[in-house]
């Protein structure tokens, strides 16, 4: 198949390799962003095809596990109103809250559907004229424009019971977040490919110098993550830190420029907790002044308001570490024992993305316990 | 009943949560804590036990099947089948995993008021026609109506009997170190096409359902000389929840090659665009096939003079090494591991 046989080659892959190993003298430690490439690189093995002196670290990209507690409370709240009918993408509906979860409230009666694009939650606000539709907006900058048309056209038709809980996050502050931490241990990036499309890399050059680490935007099929490796590899080697893009065949260093003015027509950046990691300003979207009145957070206010948050994480989760690359899955004492996919102590253990579902999935041995 | 049969009475594994989840019913590790934890822990008797597609009991003369399935795939008509056909392909196939012949089926209908009678009309031609093609027929019935709102239209109970030819034994008990894994076709086109119909996705037109009778396909096989050691249809959960059933089952571990798993580009190219794994996708017309190293090639040959089983390759082995786990080569030569997942797949975010 075009776009994605060519990179699975195991041909190029191991002149890749080659080059990697030929490149690296001494230890490097280099985060991939993303949490699709994560999975692409415990899925293929791509680790071990890697020198020992290059170590991978997981980072925070994965928005359904970084998703704050208190929004996802909200979010099960609200999916358990009566008139509501709750459009979520599927891989949100296995995340605990304090309370359960999506499919929890859906076993318990509540509306909750499915969506593959914003555009489907608009269509049942259409075909329902009579019930609420609220929109969880959950991703990064990647999903963020399709929400945004969303709105805009849920404005164009005039649409009154179509709303939003906006949960989006910004991927550079959370990057500039793991670089700023005391004892950093990263030393070179690969930018998540699909943010970029959006985006572009120009925001990422000037983070490059300051904190004079390469950041090499890059793709999700294997070869893409072995070139994305080997071109942060040579930059490191050669002392060099600027930004470079393997992923050119998607993405444009101004990125998009037409679903860049979508997003900042109908969102606007505020400060976000993040889930296991806190608070990182202006990580976050919500929606501006215009479009207040599709706020899911504003409009149902009132039925928020009556429900006092229950428990919070279970004090044995460690996905914050996870998530900044502090720790990897299997060597969480939880892994595999008190924390599965079916009883989850946290969202990187469900989600499409999560770095400990990747190694539960892929590595786990036998006797419940994680490879390395 | 698709499942493995790490069961041990004294230690029923806890169900957890309070309520059934939609996910109870995918296919993947809540499923068999349900069966485990509830059904078996009250039906339990040696034949259930050994959660096979079909039970299989001796008689006086000779070996009968028998086994039961439940169909209520929505929407009701999708491209390359409908749930008429599936009621009876899906029965069919469990008779032949047991390397049965199929003798008659019974068929349970539970409609919706409401339900449009061309729709029902429809449906059982569709099932009438299949039964033909299988060679079976419908001897005994039965209909429910129930109130609108409370089914989708028509849910389908089918349970079928079949012969067991003598000398046949199939089942995980059977498996053997150094088994060669037999695929017999290209994976994933049913789940896909249901899925196309089901969520509106609109990139299809090439993805048919494989739904097909594969009785005849074992027969030919049981009759060309191999050591049929066991057979397992890939449905609810595909291929790879299908081979960690019976790797637990039978306390064997399995290597399955990653480039050698058919997959037809259409297909590929959907799972790529909603991050589905079609080792994990839903069929009704593939099965899985253990036979010792020498007589594979027998067995490719017979599989492959049938329409259903023309693409049949050997796709793995069974290995004493890392028991009740399969192990996938990948592509690129790196090993990792092929999991039962928790439920059903999602969609993903990005």
């Amino acid at each position: 198949m075009k776009y994605v046989d060519e990179y699975r080659d195991d041909a190029t892959a191991a002149a890749l390799t080659d080059r990697i190993k030929r490149t690296v003298s001494r230890p490097w430690t280099v985060m991939e962003v993303c949490g699709g490439q994560t999975h692409a690189i415990v899925r293929f093995g791509l680790d071990a095809l890697l020198p020992s002196a290059l170590t991978l670290v997981h980072g925070p990209g994965c928005p359904v596990c970084v998703t704050p507690i208190g929004i996802l409370d909200q979010a099960l709240q609200l999916a358990a109103l009566p008139r509501v009918i709750f459009c979520s993408f599927g891989d949100m509906l296995r995340v605990p809250g304090s309370q359960g979860n999506l499919f929890d409230v859906k076993a318990a009666g509540g509306d909750v559907r499915i969506i593959y694009s914003p555009l489907d939650a608009l269509e049942l606000a259409r075909a329902n004229p009579d019930r609420e539709v609220v929109c969880f907006a959950v991703g990064f900058e990647t999903t963020a424009p399709a929400y945004a048309m969303a709105a805009i056209q849920a404005r164009r038709l005039g649409l009154t019971n179509f709303s939003l809980l906006a949960a989006h996050v910004l991927v550079p502050p959370a990057m500039e977040a793991i670089l700023s931490a005391p004892g950093c241990l990263v030393q070179g990036f690969l930018a998540a490919g699909h943010v970029c499309t959006v985006m572009g890399y120009e925001e990422y050059e000037d983070m490059a110098r300051r904190y004079r680490v390469p950041i090499v935007v890059t793709g999700f099929e294997p070869i893409d993550i072995l070139e994305g490796i080997a071109m942060v590899v040579s930059q490191l080697e050669a002392g060099r830190a600027g930004v470079e893009n393997q992923y050119s065949r998607s993405v444009r260093r101004e990125g998009n420029l037409a679903a860049q003015a979508a997003v900042r027509e109908v969102f606007e950046p505020a400060s976000r907790a993040w889930r296991g990691i806190g608070d990182i300003p202006l990580s976050g979207l919500t929606l501006t002044a215009a479009y207040v009145d599709m706020d899911a957070s504003v409009r149902f206010r009132d039925p928020l308001s009556r429900f006092a948050p229950a428990g919070g994480e279970d004090p044995d989760c460690q996905s914050g570490l996870v998530l900044q690359g502090w720790l990897k899955p299997p060597d969480c004492p939880a892994f595999a024992t008190r924390c599965t996919p079916e009883n989850p102590l946290g969202a990187p253990m469900v989600s499409g993305e999560g770095a400990c579902a990747a190694y539960y999935r892929y590595r786990r041995r036998h006797d419940g316990s994680g490879a390395r | 009943m698709n499942t493995h049969d790490e069961f041990q009475l004294q230690c029923p594994l806890p169900v957890s949560g309070d309520r059934v989840l939609l996910a109870h019913g995918g296919g993947g590790r809540l499923m068999q804590d349900l069966i485990r934890g509830i059904f078996l822990r009250s039906f339990d008797n040696e034949w259930l036990r050994r959660l096979h597609d079909g039970a299989t009991f001796p008689v006086e003369g000779g070996t009968l099947a028998f086994t039961t399935d439940s169909y209520v795939v929505s929407p009701l008509f999708y491209p390359g089948g409908d749930i008429g056909s599936l009621a009876v392909h899906g029965t069919v196939n469990d008779l032949a995993m047991c390397g049965a012949m199929p003798l008659h089926l019974s068929a349970g209908f539970i409609l919706e008021e409401g339900l449009a009678l061309d729709t029902l009309r429809k449906v059982v031609e569709s099932m009438a026609k299949a039964a033909e093609g299988a060679g079976v027929q419908v001897i005994t019935g039965d209909t429910k109506v129930v109130d609108r709102g409370k089914g989708d239209g028509i849910y389908i109970n089918t349970a079928g009997i079949g012969v067991v030819p003598p000398g046949v034994r199939i089942g995980p008990q059977e498996l053997q170190p150094g088994d060669r894994i037999l695929l017999s076709g290209d994976l994933g086109s049913h789940g896909l096409a249901v899925m196309s119909v089901r969520e509106g996705l609109r990139f299809t037109g090439e993805i048919e359902s494989d739904s097909a009778p594969l009785h005849l396909v074992v027969r030919d096989l049981l009759e060309c000389g191999a050591s049929v050691h066991c057979l397992r249809d890939l449905t609810r959960g595909g291929l790879a929840s299908a081979l960690n059933e019976l790797a637990v089952s039978a306390q064997v571990g399995m290597t399955i090659e990653e480039r050698l798993i058919p997959v037809r580009e259409p297909v590929r190219g959907a799972c790529e665009l909603l991050g589905l794994d079609p080792l994990y996708v839903a069929n009704e017309g593939r099965f899985v096939v253990f036979v010792p190293d020498a007589h594979v090639e027998v067995a490719l040959a017979a599989m492959r003079r049938h329409g259903a089983a023309q693409q049949a390759a050997q796709i793995g082995i069974v290995t004493v090494e890392h028991p009740s786990l399969v192990v996938l080569r990948t592509v690129l030569g790196t090993h990792r591991i092929l999991d039962l997942l928790s439920g059903e797949q999602l969609p993903r975010i990005c």
